[in-house]
């Protein structure tokens, strides 16, 4: 099972591309590897892109869950510096 | 430092490549550049390089704006005709982007400030218009270990080169003396087609944004020639010389020279 308590969390509603990723990958920076972000977005395009951006800089996507009509719930494992 | 969300947006196309990110652009604007010349070359370096954010850019130019200039130096405007081009310079930078500092340095560069001026840079960028000048800042970026963008441009050729003292080549490894100032092409012959300095000088600050970010590889031991009317570039291998006068494993040049200014100044 993967570990999916994370490490830091970020509120990025509200927010549309390409701010969800630039605000996304500033907090990922500031972590350690192998620690744990979730992102909670409401904007459905960076639902796919956040994700997939994530996984083009190298890092994990453990989950993409849209928890209620509006918001989606990001959880990326962060791999290196 | 922690950004701020105007600065997040200023930035976001930088934080978004895997080679800048926040810590990329974080070490941008900690960055100090100083661009010698504020012609040709200098608007346009200076230009981008106040767009990406160098947080400290010094410019030395003595000169002030003439109505010949405006064809190609683009920092500069009508109404500013008769004002230095260092302050020009200033007002279009920093009108461009609030986190820069400009630095204007009215003076013309000689032995005895040369040092002076550039020891409070990580990087020196040379878009002057004359030979003893060139010579003079590849001399004291050589002696200090300061790496140097070196750009040059006539009629419709442009060249470019990064020195990385004793990483690599120098000016004098390329050229070990100024030409004779008869060779020196008149001030007649002397034109440059406008968006020929754009090309060169954008080449340089990209050679200065990459080796602010240590991403890449740069133009080292290498010239850089593009020919506008044929749209070619080819680089040269210019290798380090052991025996260049000042980069040479025992240099015959220890400390600055002044060339006499006998050349045509080309306003470049
Ligand atoms: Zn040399």
């Amino acid at each position: 099972m993967e570990d999916l308590r994370p490490d830091k969390k970020i509120d990025i509603r509200g927010l549309v591309c390409p701010y969800t990723f630039v605000k996304s990958k500033l907090a990922i920076e500031d972590m350690e590897v192998g620690e744990v972000l979730e992102i909670l977005l409401d904007y459905e395009e960076a639902a796919r892109n956040v994700p997939k951006s994530m996984q083009e800089h190298g890092h994990t996507v453990l989950k993409v869950e849209k928890v209620n009509d509006k918001d989606w719930i990001i959880v990326v494992r962060k791999e290196h510096d | 430092m922690e950004f701020t969300d105007e600065q997040i947006h200023r930035y976001s196309r930088h934080i978004i490549l895997p080679e800048v990110g926040g810590k990329g652009q974080k070490r941008i604007l900690q960055s100090r550049v100083l661009i010698v010349g504020a012609g040709g070359l200098g608007c346009p370096v200076g230009y981008y390089l106040a767009a990406a954010g160098v947080g400290t850019i010094g410019i030395v130019d003595s000169d002030t704006i003439e109505l010949s200039n405006l064809q190609r130096q683009i920092a500069h405007n009508t109404e500013r005709l008769g004002m230095p081009k260092a302050d020009s310079a200033k007002l279009t930078f920093e009108a461009l982007n609030p986190d820069v500092t400009v630095i204007p340095i009215k003076e013309r560069l000689n032995k005895d400030n040369i040092l002076d001026i550039i020891r409070d840079y990580d990087i020196v960028v040379d878009g002057s218009d004359n030979f003893p000048t060139r010579y003079l800042v590849n001399d004291a970026c050589v002696l200090t270990g300061k790496p140097l963008v070196s750009g040059a441009i006539l009629r419709f050729e442009g060249q470019v080169t990064t020195i990385l003292p004793r990483d690599g080549h120098c000016y004098r490894c390329l050229f070990e003396e100024p030409p004779p100032p008869g060779l020196v092409p008149s001030c007649q012959e002397a034109g440059v087609l406008g968006a020929l300095p754009g090309v060169i000088g954008a080449l340089q600050a990209m050679e200065v944004l990459k080796l602010i970010l240590q991403k890449g590889e740069p133009l080292k031991n290498q010239l850089l020639i593009y020919n506008a009317l044929t749209t070619s570039f080819r680089k040269v291998r210019v290798p380090r010389r052991s025996d260049c006068p000042v980069c040479g494993d025992s240099p015959t040049i220890t400390e600055l020279h002044d060339y006499e200014a006998e050349y045509c100044q080309m306003r470049f």
